[in-house]
C-alpha cells in the first residue's frame, strides 16, 4: 500500500522521510515538483501524479505537502484519508501541525509514523491507542524526562488495540464524570448580486468532550431526526440503533472527538442572518475605483454576530486600496489581491461601514466583473436549523459504577 | 555535568540556521568527546537535542570552523557509539533519538548498525523501539549483522505477554533479509494459530512482507490466509484480506465458505480494512452473482445511446440481446448478494471518505438500478472535505453521472462552483454539471455557466466556454441560445475567452453551417484582432471549409494571411495552406497566384510538416504533367463532407475500471490492478458459500462423550442433511407449517393444547431440534399415533380424578383457558406432580430427551410452577412415556439414549446437545434446560379492591407465547368482583402507548357476577422497552385508569441454544454488546440450582447447557425485536461470581444486569 511519505514544505524543502517498506529514493520527489511548479497554487496540485514507476498520492495541510509513494493500486481516497489522519493526530499531538513542530518533535513523530502503518497498511489510527502508545508531549513531561530520562513511549503495554472498542481506552477513571457536547453549525450559502439565496445548506457538527469513567454507553436523541438530511458518524456510533430508531447510541472515546456531523439542505430552513449592500465600481479613466460596503443584521433572532469577517478577492489589476472602515480594521494585500475586513462584533445600531478609493494599475483595462464577497461570521447559542438543537436529549444506558455516585452529565449546547 | 541552560538555548538554533553547509561539518562535541568527558558531553549534548528540538541538525557542528568532512569523517558518529555501548538507558535513548532524527532527514546512518543492533535487547521500551525502527530501515544494507538481532525475536515470539509475541513477529517480518525467510514462514504459521487475536493480526500483516521478499512461498502462505480467512474476529478480517488482496487475489474460492461471515462482521471492522474488504467483495460478487439490472440494462442502454448518436448496428444488436433476454427466466435476486448489499448500506454513514467511496463503487456496480440512488447523497457529503477529497469524489462522480445522470440530478446546486475552489475541482465540477444538464434544468445551470465565464481564474473560463459547446451539442433545444452566447463572448475583452470561444463555436456551426454565415462573417473579421494561435487556425478552418459561404471575404482573408505567413505558428500556417487549397479549388480566378505564394512561401518553411503538407497539396491541387490520378479527385479530398465533432466526456467509458480505484482515477491500469469481471452468463453454484458446522458438532459429542455411538452417529447423519441448506436462510417458513400440525396432533388432547402451543413457541426458535426430530416423527409417526391415542383415553380416564381444577378446560375461550390453566396449575403442581411421579418410575423418564428427566424425583422437586411447560404438560409426558414403555418394550433402563429417536414433537424444545448431556450425566447433577424459578408467580396489581370500587385486578406475566401474535408479551389479568353486583362490559379503552407500542386486548367480558373471579389473557408488545403500557379499564359504569410495566425479564422469552451456538453468538455481541459486572452471591446461592432458579424467575430465560460446572448459562430472545440475550453466570470460590450479559440491546442487558444482581446477591 503506503510504500513512503515524504513531507516537503512550501518552499520545496523535504523535511521528513519515512519508509515502510524497502527505501525509495527521495528523488521521486522530482516528478512532485514538477508539477508543484507547473500548478501555480499549492491549492492545485493534483493530488494523484503519475511517475514512471510510482504512484505519487499527496495532500496539502497546513502548508505541508504530504507526498506519499504507492507502487500498485490502492484506493486513492484511502491514501488520502489516510494522510488527512496523520495531520491531525499530529495537531492532536503538538497542538498544530506545522513544520516547526513536527522537527522539533521528529522522534515523537517517526514513532507515530511507525505505529500508524504496518508494511504499509493501517495499523492503529485512533487517538486513543496512539496515546497509550506513545505519550503526547508536554511542556511538563519533557521536562521531566530530560532530567529522568525517562520517555515518552507508554510503559504498561497497550491494551486498546486488543479490544473490539479499539477507540477507548481500558480503565479510564474520573472524579468528575461529565460530558460536553457542541453543535456547531454552518450555513453555507451562496447569494446573487441581487442578496436572493441561490444556495444554501446547513452543516453540522456534533463536537463532544466525554470524561467518564469506566464503559459508558450513552445515547442521544433528537427531537426531530427527520431534519436531519445526511448524517455520517464516528465509527463509536451504532449504525443500526441509528437506522432503526434514529437514536445515536455509541461507548464514546475518551476525551475530545467528532461524534457526527449532519447535513440540512432543506432552503425554507435557512435563514441569512446579515444583510451586504455592497457597491464596488470601477471607473473607465483614471485608472481608480471606489469601494462601499455595509453589513447589516438580518434575522438573529435576537443574537449577536460575532467574529464578522468579509473577504473580497480584488481583481488582478487593483494595486491598492485606501478606504475607511467605521468598524473593525481592514487589511488588503496587493500580492494575492485579498482584501479582509475584520469587523468583529455586528452593531446593529450603527451599521459597519467601508468606504474609500481603490487604484488600480495605470493603463490596464477595467476590470470587467466585479469582485464577490465572501462574509465569515459566528453566532454564539443558535443553531441555524433551529428545531434541531433545542431538543437534543443525552441519555445513559449505562454509566461508570466508577468512584462518583452520582454521575454528572452536562449538557452545553452550542 | 550538564550544558547550561544559556549554552542549550543558542546552540541548536545556530545549527539550524546553518543547516545546509551545516551538513557538511562535522560535530563539535564529536570532536571533543575524547575518551574521558566522552559520557558527559555527549550527555550535554543529547541535552541540547531534546531541548531545542532533535530536528535542528543535532549532529552537526556548532562551531563552524571545526574542520572539514575529509578529515574526521571516518569517525563521524564516535559520540553516538560510544552513547550507545554505555549502561545508561538515558544515554542510550539520546542516542537512539538522535540516530532516528538523522533517518528522518533521509541522512545516512548505517556505519552505527553494529553499535545499535547490540541494543535490541535492552531493556528500556522506548529504546526497544527505536532500535526496531533502525533495524527495520538498515537490516536490507546490512544482512549479516541482522542477523544478530534475530534470536531476539524468535524468544519474543515465544513470550506469554501477547502484545510482545505480536510486536516481535512484526519486526521480525519487517526486517527484509532473505536468509530468515524460513525463520518468518515458520513464525507466521505459528502465530497464525495463536491464542490472540491480535497476534493473528500480526501475522496476517507479516504474510504481504514475507511474500514480497520470497514469492516462491506463495503456496504456503496461501495455506495460512485460508486458515486466518476463517477467523472469526473482527480484528483479523481487514488484515487477512489485504493479505489475501496482495498474494493472491485470484483465489476468489477462498472467499466462499467466508463470504457471508466478512458480509456480518464487516461492521464491526475497523475502517481501513472495510474499505478493502468491500473492494475485494465487489470483484467477488460480481464473479458469483447475476447481473441485477439484466433485464433493465439494455432499455437504458438504447436510451442512452440515442442520446449520443444512434448506431444502426447496435440496434440490431440490442434487438437480438432482447430477444435473448425475453426468454431469460425473472431475474432473483441471489440471498447473499442482497446480504452485501445490506451489510454495506449502513456504512454510507462512515466518517471515512474512503469506506463511503468504497461502498459507493459496490452499490454502482452491484445494485439493482433502483437502489443505486442512496449512494448519491453520501457522496454529495464528501464534498464538502478537503481538496484532495473532493477532486477524487469527483472524478467519480463524473465517471457516474455519464451513466446514470438522474442519481446525482437532485443534488445539482451541490456542484455548483465557488470561487474559492482550486482550478482543479472547478473543472471537475464543471464536467459533472454538463453531464448532469438536460432540458429541463439546462436553462439554470447555462445561467450558471454565464457567471463562471466572468470569473478571474482563466483556465477555468475557458473549461466553462467548452461545457457550454457541449451543452449545446446535446441538447438540440439550447444550441442557438448558446451559440449567440458564445458568439457574444467574440467581443470579449479577453482574448484568452474570445479565442476559446472560436474554438467552440467552430465545433458547433460544423453542426448546421447554413443557417450562420454571418456568424462566420464576423468571425472572419475577428482574424486581425484575435493573436491565440488555436483560435486564428480555427477560424482559417471555418472560412476554408465553408468558403462558398462566404465567398467575398475569403480571398479577402487568405491575402491577408499570406501576408503575414511567415510570422504564424506552425497550426496557423497548416491551416492558412489547407485555406489556399479550398479557395484554389472553388475560386481559383481569385486565389490562384495566392496560392501560389502561400505555397511557396510553405516549401520553405523550417517546419518539415509544414514543407511537406505543401509539397503534397501541390501536387494534389495544380495541375501538372506529372501529376497522377489522384489530382483528380483533389475537390472530394479537399471539399468532403465532415462530420460534425462529438463533444464528448472524457469521463465515457471509464466505468469500465472499478470506481474509486487508482486505474480509474489516472484512467490507465496501475500495476496490481485487479479487473472488475463481467457478470456471469449463468449463476454460479451458490451452495459454495454454504458453512458446514459438522466439525463443531462432532467435537460436542466426543465432548459429551456419548456412551451409545449409534445414536450419535444417526444424529450426525440428520444434522448434515441439515447443513445442505443455506445456512442463513429464512427458515421461519419451513417451520411454520411444522408447528400447525403438531399442535393439531396434539389438540385431540384438550388439555395438551396449552403446552402444545407453548413449545411451538419456543420451537419456532430452536428450529435446528426441531427440524432433526421432524424426520424421526414420520419413521415413528403411526407408533406414535397409537401412543397418542392411549394417552388419550387415559387422560380423560384419569382427569376427573386427578385434578379437577381442569374441569372447565372444555368451556370458554383458548386464550382464557389458557392464561386461567396456567394460574391453576401453579397452585397445583406440587400435588398432581408428586401423585403422578410416584406412579412412574425414574427410569422410564430417562429413556427420553432429557426433558423427560423432569419427571426425576429429585428434580421435580425443586422444579415450580412457573416453568416454561407447565407441570401439566409433563405429567403428560410421564403417562406418555409410560404408554411408550409399555409399547416399546424395552429392557435396557439405564440412563442410555437407546430410545432417544422417539422423542415426541412436544420435546422439540431440547437441544441436541442437552440431549446428549442429558443422557450421559446421571440426572440428579444437570438441571433440565427447563427448569423453572422456585415460588408462584408474582402477581401484580392493577387495580386495587377500594379504589376499583369493589373491583380488584390483578396482572402476572404468564410467560406463555401469546399465540395471535408472537412479537407480544402475554400478560394474565385476573379480576376479581368483590362488590355484591354484577360487573359488566369489562373492556379495554383508549390505550395510550409509546409509539411502536401495541395491545391486543381480551375478549369483553360480559358479566362478572358478584363474589366471582375471571382470568383473561392480553398481549402487549412493549417494544422491548421498560415503558408502561397505560389504557383505561372500563366497566359498565366506571372507567380506571390503569398502567402495567414489565420487569426487563419478562420481555424475552426463552431460546435453546446448544453450547456452541451459545459461544458463537455470544462472540458475536463482545465489546459494547457485553455488560459484566462481579458480585457476591447471596447466602442462599449456595449451589448451581438455585442460581439457575433464581435467575429464570428474574428472568424468562432458559438455560443453556455447559461443559463446566461452575458456570451457568442462560439464553432468551427479547419478544419484540427477537434479539438474543446470553447471561452467563460464572461461580468462582467463596461465593463470588462474575455475571455476564450479551444483548444487542444495552439497555435491556443493563436493566437485566440489575435484576439478576439483586437476585442472586439476596
Amino acid at each position: 500500500m503506503i510504500h513512503s511519505l515524504f513531507l516537503i514544505n512550501n518552499a520545496g524543502d523535504l523535511f521528513l522521510e519515512k519508509h515502510w517498506k524497502s527505501v525509495i529514493s527521495r528523488s521521486v520527489c522530482d516528478y512532485f515538483f514538477e508539477a508543484r511548479e507547473k500548478a501555480v497554487e499549492p491549492d492545485n496540485v493534483p493530488p494523484v501524479i503519475r511517475t514512471p514507476h510510482h504512484y505519487l498520492i499527496n495532500i496539502y495541510r497546513e502548508k505541508i505537502f504530504f507526498v506519499s509513494v504507492i507502487q500498485t493500486e490502492v484506493p486513492p481516497l484511502f491514501v488520502i484519508e489516510f494522510l488527512h489522519r496523520v495531520a491531525e493526530t499530529f495537531q492532536d499531538y503538538f497542538g498544530e501541525c506545522s513544520e516547526s513542530t513536527i522537527k522539533d518533535n521528529v522522534v515523537i513523530v517517526y514513532e507515530l509514523l511507525e505505529e500508524m502503518l504496518d508494511n504499509g497498511f493501517p495499523l492503529a489510527t485512533e487517538s486513543n491507542i496512539l496515546k497509550e502508545l506513545i505519550r503526547p508531549p508536554t511542556i511538563l513531561r519533557s521536562m521531566v524526562n530530560t532530567i529522568t530520562g525517562s520517555s515518552n513511549v507508554g510503559e504498561t503495554l497497550p491494551t486498546g488495540q486488543l479490544s473490539t472498542i479499539p477507540w477507548r481506552r481500558a480503565g479510564v477513571k474520573y472524579t468528575n464524570n461529565e460530558a460536553y457536547f457542541d453543535v456547531v453549525e454552518e450555513i453555507d450559502a451562496i447569494l446573487d448580486k441581487s442578496g436572493t439565496t441561490v444556495f444554501a445548506e446547513i452543516q453540522g457538527v456534533i463536537d463532544a468532550c466525554v470524561k467518564l469513567s469506566g464503559m459508558p454507553d450513552l445515547t442521544l436523541s433528537f427531537m426531530n431526526p427527520r431534519l436531519l438530511d445526511d448524517v455520517s458518524f464516528h465509527p463509536c456510533v451504532r449504525y443500526k440503533r441509528w437506522e432503526s430508531e434514529r437514536v445515536i447510541s455509541f461507548v464514546p472515546p475518551d476525551g475530545n472527538f467528532q461524534l457526527m456531523s449532519y447535513h440540512i439542505s432543506a432552503q425554507n430552513l435557512v435563514a441569512i442572518p446579515v444583510y451586504v449592500k455592497q457597491n464596488i465600481s470601477f471607473f473607465e479613466t483614471g485608472s481608480s475605483g471606489r469601494l462601499d460596503i455595509t453589513v447589516g443584521p438580518k434575522q438573529t433572532m435576537g443574537k449577536t454576530v460575532e467574529g464578522l469577517v468579509v473577504t473580497v478577492h480584488m481583481p488582478k489589476v487593483v494595486l491598492s486600496a485606501n478606504l475607511n472602515a467605521t468598524q473593525g480594521t481592514y487589511n488588503y494585500d496587493p500580492v494575492t489581491k485579498i482584501l479582509v475586513w475584520d469587523i468583529g462584533k455586528l452593531n446593529p445600531q450603527k451599521l459597519p461601514n467601508l468606504k474609500g478609493s481603490l487604484s488600480l494599475q495605470s493603463g490596464a483595462p477595467k476590470p470587467e466583473e466585479n469582485p464577490s464577497l465572501n462574509i465569515d461570521l459566528k453566532i454564539q447559542q443558535l443553531a441555524i436549523s433551529g428545531r434541531l438543537g433545542s431538543f437534543i436529549s443525552v441519555g445513559c444506558d449505562s454509566l461508570p459504577a466508577g468512584p462518583c455516585d452520582k454521575a454528572l452529565l452536562l449538557l452545553t449546547l452550542f | 555535568m550538564r550544558a547550561p541552560p544559556a549554552l542549550s538555548a543558542s546552540a541548536p538554533r545556530n545549527g539550524s540556521r546553518d543547516s545546509v553547509s551545516g551538513a557538511l561539518r562535522r560535530s563539535a562535541s564529536s570532536s571533543s568527546s575524547t575518551a574521558a568527558a566522552a559520557a558527559e558531553m555527549s550527555a550535554s549534548s543529547a541535552f541540547i537535542d531534546e531541548k531545542g528540538g532533535s530536528a535542528s541538525e543535532p549532529e552537526y557542528g556548532h562551531d563552524p570552523a571545526s574542520g572539514g568532512i575529509f578529515s574526521t569523517d571516518y569517525k563521524r558518529h564516535d559520540d553516538l557509539k560510544e552513547m550507545l555501548d554505555s549502561n545508561k538507558d538515558s544515554l542510550k535513548l539520546e542516542a537512539m533519538k538522535r540516530i532516528v532524527a538523522m533517518i528522518a532527514r533521509g541522512k545516512n546512518a548505517s556505519d552505527l548498525f553494529p553499535a545499535v543492533v547490540k541494543n535490541v535487547a535492552c531493556k528500556n521500551i522506548e529504546v526497544k523501539k527505536l532500535v526496531y525502527v533502525y533495524l527495520v530501515r538498515y537490516a536490507e544494507e546490512q544482512q549479516d549483522l541482522a542477523l544478530l538481532s534475530i534470536s531476539t525475536f524468535q524468544r519474543g515470539l515465544k513470550d506469554p505477554n501477547q502484545l510482545i509475541r505480536a510486536s516481535a513477529l512484526r519486526v521480525l517480518s519487517s526486517i527484509r533479509v532473505t536468509i530468515i525467510v524460513p525463520i518468518m514462514m515458520l513464525a507466521i504459521k505459528e502465530a497464525a494459530s495463536d491464542m490472540s487475536p491480535y497476534v493473528r493480526k500480526t501475522a496476517a500483516h507479516a504474510i504481504p512482507k514475507l511474500h514480497s521478499l520470497d514469492p516462491e512461498q506463495k503456496d504456503q502462505l496461501i495455506e495460512v490466509i485460508e486458515k486466518l480467512l476463517a477467523d472469526k474476529t473482527t480484528l483479523v478480517a481487514g488484515s487477512v484480506v489485504m493479505a489475501f488482496e496482495e498474494v493472491c487475489p485470484d483465489r476468489i474460492d477462498l472467499i466462499h465458505k467466508n463470504y457471508r461471515k466478512l458480509c456480518n462482521l464487516l461492521i464491526d471492522v475497523e475502517e481501513w480494512g472495510q474499505v478493502v474488504i468491500i473492494n475485494m467483495l465487489t470483484r467477488y460478487a460480481r464473479t458469483q452473482f447475476l447481473n441485477p439490472n439484466i433485464n433493465e440494462s439494455l432499455l437504458e442502454e438504447s436510451s442512452e445511446k440515442a442520446f449520443y448518436a444512434s448506431d444502426d448496428e447496435e440496434d440490431e444488436d440490442k434487438k437480438a440481446e432482447a430477444a435473448t433476454l425475453a426468454k431469460r427466466k425473472p431475474y432473483v435476486m441471489d440471498p447473499d448478494h442482497r446480504l452485501l448489499l445490506r451489510n454495506t448500506k449502513p456504512l454510507l454513514q462512515s466518517r471515512n471518505a474512503a469506506v463511503v467511496m468504497a461502498v459507493a463503487q459496490l452499490y454502482f456496480h452491484l445494485a439493482p438500478k433502483a437502489e443505486v440512488g442512496i449512494i448519491a447523497k453520501a457522496l454529495v457529503r464528501l464534498m464538502r472535505s478537503h481538496s484532495e477529497v473532493q477532486y477524487v469524489v469527483l472524478q467519480n462522480v463524473a465517471t457516474m453521472t455519464i451513466k446514470r445522470r438522474g442519481m446525482f440530478e437532485p443534488y445539482l446546486k451541490s456542484f455548483y462552483i465557488r470561487s474559492t475552489d482550486p482550478t482543479q475541482i472547478k473543472i471537475l465540477k464543471l464536467e459533472v454539471l454538463t453531464n448532469l444538464a438536460n432540458e429541463t434544468n439546462i436553462s439554470t445551470i447555462l445561467r450558471e455557466f454565464q457567471t463562471y465565464i466572468k470569473s478571474m481564474d482563466k483556465d477555468f473560463v475557458a473549461a466553462s466556454i467548452q461545457a457550454i459547446g457541449r451543452c449545446a451539442t446535446n441538447i438540440g433545444e439550447v444550441r442557438d441560445t448558446c451559440l449567440n452566447g458564445l458568439v457574444q463572448l467574440l467581443s470579449n475583452r479577453d482574448e484568452l475567452v474570445v479565442a476559446e470561444s472560436v474554438v467552440v463555436i467552430k465545433k458547433l456551426l460544423q453542426m448546421q453551417p447554413e443557417q450562420h454565415s454571418d456568424i462566420i462573417k464576423h468571425m472572419a473579421k475577428l482574424i486581425d484582432n484575435i493573436q491565440v494561435p488555436m483560435a486564428r487556425a480555427s477560424i482559417l478552418w471555418l472560412i476554408g471549409e465553408y468558403c462558398e459561404h462566404v465567398p467575398k471575404i475569403a480571398p479577402d482573408v487568405l491575402r491577408n494571411m499570406a501576408k503575414t505567413f511567415t510570422n504564424e505558428e506552425d497550426i496557423v500556417k497548416l491551416q492558412i495552406i489547407n485555406l489556399a487549397a479550398k479557395l484554389y479549388l472553388t475560386n481559383s480566378k481569385q486565389t490562384k497566384l495566392l496560392t501560389q505564394y502561400v505555397l511557396n512561401l510553405a516549401k520553405y518553411d523550417q517546419n518539415y510538416d509544414i514543407r511537406d503538407r505543401a509539397r503534397f497539396i501541390r501536387q494534389l491541387i495544380v495541375p501538372t504533367d506529372k501529376s497522377g490520378a489522384l489530382s483528380k479527385y483533389a475537390k472530394k479530398l479537399f471539399l468532403a463532407l465532415k462530420p460534425a465533432p462529438v463533444l464528448q466526456s472524457t469521463f465515457k467509458d471509464r466505468d469500465h475500471f472499478q470506481l474509486g480505484s487508482l486505474s480509474h482515477l489516472l484512467n490507465a491500469k496501475a500495476a496490481g490492478y485487479q479487473e472488475l469481471p463481467d457478470w456471469p452468463e449463468s449463476v454460479p453454484d451458490p451452495s459454495v458459500r454454504n458453512v458446514e458446522v459438522i466439525r463443531l458438532l462432532e467435537r460436542v459429542t466426543t465432548l459429551t462423550s456419548i456412551p451409545d455411538w449409534s445414536k450419535c452417529t444417526s444424529r450426525k447423519d440428520r444434522k448434515e442433511k441439515k447443513t445442505e441448506k443455506p445456512f442463513y436462510s429464512d427458515s421461519e417458513g419451513e417451520s411454520g407449517p411444522t408447528e400447525s400440525a403438531d399442535s393439531e396432533s396434539d389438540s385431540g388432547s384438550g388439555s395438551e393444547s396449552a403446552s402444545a402451543s407453548d413449545e411451538s413457541g419456543s420451537g419456532s426458535e430452536s428450529e435446528e431440534s426441531r427440524e432433526e426430530t421432524e424426520s424421526e416423527d414420520e419413521e415413528e409417526d403411526e407408533e406414535k399415533e397409537k401412543k397418542r391415542k392411549k394417552r388419550l383415553d387415559k387422560t380423560k380416564a384419569k382427569k376427573p380424578a386427578e385434578e379437577s381444577a381442569e374441569s372447565e378446560q372444555s368451556s370458554g375461550t383458548e386464550d382464557r383457558k389458557r392464561g386461567r390453566k396456567a394460574v391453576k396449575n401453579q397452585k397445583s403442581a406440587s400435588e398432581s406432580e408428586s401423585e403422578s411421579e410416584s406412579s412412574e418410575s425414574e427410569d422410564e423418564s430417562e429413556e427420553e430427551s432429557e426433558e423427560e428427566s423432569e419427571s426425576d424425583t429429585d428434580i421435580r422437586k425443586k422444579k415450580t410452577p412457573i416453568s416454561k411447560q407447565p407441570p401439566k404438560q409433563s405429567k403428560k409426558e410421564s403417562k406418555k412415556e409410560r404408554q411408550e414403555m409399555s409399547l416399546l418394550d424395552l429392557d435396557d433402563f439405564e440412563p442410555a439414549p437407546a430410545s432417544a429417536p422417539v422423542t415426541p414433537v412436544n420435546f422439540l424444545s431440547s437441544s441436541l446437545v442437552s440431549d446428549l448431556e442429558g443422557l450421559s450425566l446421571t440426572n440428579n447433577i444437570l438441571a433440565p434446560t427447563t427448569i423453572a424459578p422456585s415460588g408462584s408467580i408474582k402477581m401484580y396489581e392493577l387495580l386495587h379492591r377500594i379504589t376499583g370500587e369493589g373491583l380488584a385486578v390483578e396482572y402476572c406475566f404468564s410467560r406463555q407465547p401469546f399465540s395471535p401474535d408472537p412479537n407480544m408479551v402475554a400478560v394474565q389479568i385476573q379480576f376479581t368482583n368483590n362488590t355484591n353486583s354484577e360487573t359488566k362490559n369489562l373492556h379495554i379503552e383508549e390505550p395510550r402507548l409509546q409509539s411502536g407500542m401495541r395491545i391486543r386486548e381480551f375478549t369483553e367480558i360480559d358479566v362478572l357476577a358478584a363474589g366471582e373471579s375471571v382470568t383473561v389473557v392480553m398481549g402487549i408488545d412493549f417494544c422491548d422497552s421498560t415503558q408502561a403500557a397505560n389504557f383505561q379499564l372500563c366497566t359498565h359504569t366506571r372507567k380506571f385508569f390503569v398502567s402495567i410495566q414489565p420487569p426487563v425479564g419478562e420481555l424475552m422469552t426463552p431460546v435453546f441454544l446448544t453450547e456452541n451456538d451459545f459461544k458463537k453468538e455470544q462472540g458475536k455481541l463482545m465489546g459494547m454488546n457485553e455488560i459484566s459486572e462481579k458480585l457476591m452471591l447471596g447466602e442462599k446461592c449456595v449451589n448451581e440450582h438455585v442460581i439457575v432458579e433464581r435467575v429464570t424467575a428474574t428472568a424468562n430465560l432458559s438455560r443453556v447447557p455447559c461443559g463446566s460446572e461452575k458456570e451457568c448459562r442462560f439464553a432468551g430472545k427479547t419478544v419484540s425485536s427477537g434479539c438474543l440475550v446470553l447471561v452467563t453466570v460464572p461461580t468462582k470460590e467463596g461465593g463470588a461470581a462474575q455475571l455476564t450479559v450479551n444483548c444487542e440491546k444495552m439497555l435491556i442487558g443493563t436493566l437485566l444486569v440489575k435484576d439478576i444482581m439483586q437476585a442472586l446477591s439476596q
